[in-house]
Formats: C-alpha cells, structure tokens, sequence
C-alpha cells in the first residue's frame, strides 16, 4: 500500500482556495445590511445552484468537450424529481434514479 | 427539503416554537440519511479514483478532510492523473468551489448571532448538501439551531471520509456505473433543489440554472457552466414578478436569527 505524503500539501492548497469562498461573507463585516434585491437574490441562489450540478451532472457528458446527453441519466433524474415531488422523500426518488440506470445498463439500453 | 410542499419558517416567521424545531430536525434527519446514503459509494468512487491517480491513503484522507468538497476532489485527481501543475488544480478548484461564496452568503442571515470563531470552524463543512439541508431547516423553523447545522454537516462529512478510505482500501470491488450510483449525486441535487422552490420565483431561478449550466458548459465544460448557473439563475427569478404570497414572504433584510435572538 503506498504509504506516501506527497499529496498531502496539495489538500492544504485546496482547502486554501476553497475556504475563502466558504467563509468570507460569514464573517465579513456589514453583510447583514444587505439590500432587498441582493437578499432575494442569495435566497433564489440556492435553488438554482442545485439545479444547476443537477443539469451539469446529468445532462452533459464528462469528455472534452463535453456534449449533450439525453439518454438514460437525465430521465433517470426527472424520475427523481417526480419521486420526490409526489413523496417528499429525497431517499425515495434517489434509490428510483439508480434503479432505472441499472436496470437499463443491465438490459444493453444505456 | 425532500419534497415540494412550501414550508419556509423564515416566509412565515411564526414557526420557531420546541416541537416544530423539534419535527423540523427530524425531518432533517431523514433527508441527512438519504444523503449519507449516496454520498458514501460516491465517496467510495473517489477512493477508486485517488487510486487510480496515485494518492496515497494519507493522500485521500487529507484530501477529503481538508478539501471537503466532492466535485473539486473528482476534478483534482484527474489532473493529478494527468500530471497538471498545482496551479492549475488550485485555478480550477476555486472555479469548482465559487458556488460557496453563494451558500454561505445564503446562510449569513441565520449565522449572525454566533460567535465569529463559531463561524469560522462551520464555514469549513459547508456543502452543497451541508447548505441545502441546513437553509432547508432553517427555513422551516424560522432561525438558526446549532445542532442543525452540525447534524446536516456530518450527515456528509462522515460518510464521505469513510467512503473515500474505504473506496481506496478495497478498490476494484464495486462496480459503481453498473449500480448506477453514478446518478445518485445530480438525482440527489435534483431533489433537494425540488424540495426549496416555494414560489414561481424559485421555480423560474431553478430552471433559468438550468438553461444557463448547460448552455455555457457545452462551451466552456461543466465547472463553468455550474458557476454561471449558479450565479445567473436567480437573475431569471427576479426578472419576473412576485405572486402575492412570494411578496408578502421575503423578508425586508436577511436577519431571522440576529434579530429575533434566537441562538
């Protein structure tokens, strides 16, 4: 087993430039005096960053470039979506999602 | 969270009572497991994919503990594989990583009454899913709770550092595209993402991301296009009018918890 620690100053280098972004506006002074429009905006931010890794782990492929993929794994996720919004349970459509993927990869559909 | 029923604590400010607080962590609970659900074979996937790159055990633990954060760890170790400068990981890691700045400007409102140190050590687990899971508690009950935040935190952190180690101790023993787990991460996304659209401005914000993620990663690749989802989204939801509930539910500054002296 490779016992090495070579990588480990790349970990420091990626929590460095990954923290900043997590933790500024938690202690940045004077964020609470922010304008309706800009509250509004961090409040939609949430639902539309998720969509969004949603829409990119699903709908585009992971070459170079990447393409656009219509196949089983977006309609996996819109079974989800329905799942869950028929449901309320996120556990629910998640293990539908992964059902559908590996039935169609075991029948030669995807 | 796990469903599309609104139930925004902060929209109606009236729900901070004990045993809503005490139903709301509940329902946490059970979104927290369906998360630790997929997130350890997708931290199993990236011990398989630290292996294959090099990392050394120590490597992945350090990785997982330090970067915390899935994506960026998946996009870094294929450019270690590839034999790309530090400098370009450490670029393409921030570009992965951006979305946070909106996480945790999201969360400030709530975040307010606490210590700053506080602050500071919370801010080091926040997620995508640390964030959907804790804005979606806070939301429901109307203020901060401490023990929320840690809870949604370790629903993810634990299971993504076993999975990682344990995905590199045992790998080559799951086959995880033929599982399909591969879906299991934009499927949870999906979800959770259902799960806080309580209005037609959310609605128009989520799908706006949608269009905008797709459209500028076909150029630009997925990173990109999830930064400018992310940040152009909530542009399409305030292009469009309120409904009169949506109106009457945003608040006049980001405070619940500050200001009502909640802890």
């Amino acid at each position: 087993m490779n016992l090495g620690t070579a990588l480990v100053p790349l970990a420091f280098v990626m929590w460095a430039v990954t923290y900043p972004s997590r933790a500024l506006p938690m202690l940045a002074p004077g964020i609470e005096r922010l304008p309706k429009w800009a509250v509004t905006y961090l409040r939609l931010a949430g639902p539309a960053a998720l969509a969004a890794l949603a829409a990119t782990g699903s709908l585009l492929t992971t070459d170079t470039p990447p393409h656009l993929q219509l196949g089983v794994m977006p309609l996996a996720v819109a079974l989800c979506v329905i799942v869950v919004w028929r449901t309320r349970l996120l556990l629910a459509g998640v293990v539908a999602a992964v059902v559908l993927v590996a039935l169609a990869r075991a029948l030669g559909l995807a | 969270m796990s469903g599309a029923k609104p139930d925004s604590g902060v929209a109606s400010g009236t729900t901070t009572g004990g045993s809503t607080e005490r139903e709301s962590r509940g329902r946490l609970v059970r979104d927290g497991l369906a998360i630790a659900t997929y997130a350890m074979p997708v931290g199993l996937v990236f011990g398989l994919t630290a292996l294959q790159a090099g990392y050394s055990v120590f490597d992945v633990a350090a990785n997982s503990a330090l970067a915390f954060a899935g994506g960026a760890q998946f996009a870094a170790a294929g450019l270690v594989k590839t034999h790309s400068s530090w400098l370009a990981i450490a670029g393409v890691v921030a570009l992965i990583n951006a979305r946070h700045l909106l996480y945790s400007a999201a969360l400030t409102p709530y975040l307010l009454g606490q210590p700053r140190p506080e602050r500071a050590v919370m801010a080091h687990f926040l997620t995508d899913e640390t964030f959907a899971l804790a804005l979606a508690h806070f939301r429901r009950i109307g203020g901060f709770d401490r023990r929320g935040y840690w809870l949604a935190a370790m629903f993810i952190f634990v299971p993504w550092q076993v999975g990682s180690t344990v995905g590199y101790l045992v790998a080559g023993a799951v086959d995880t595209n033929r599982l399909g787990l591969d879906v299991a991460f934009p499927a949870a996304m999906a979800g959770l993402s259902l799960g806080m659209v309580s209005g037609r401005r959310d609605a128009a914000a989520a799908m706006g991301a949608v269009v905008v993620a797709v459209t500028v990663g076909l150029v630009g690749g997925p990173s990109l296009g999830l930064v400018a989802g992310a940040v152009l989204g909530p542009l399409f939801g305030l292009a469009i009018r309120p409904s009169a509930r949506e109106e009457s539910s945003e608040p006049e500054r980001p405070e619940p918890s500050a200001e009502a002296g909640l802890p």
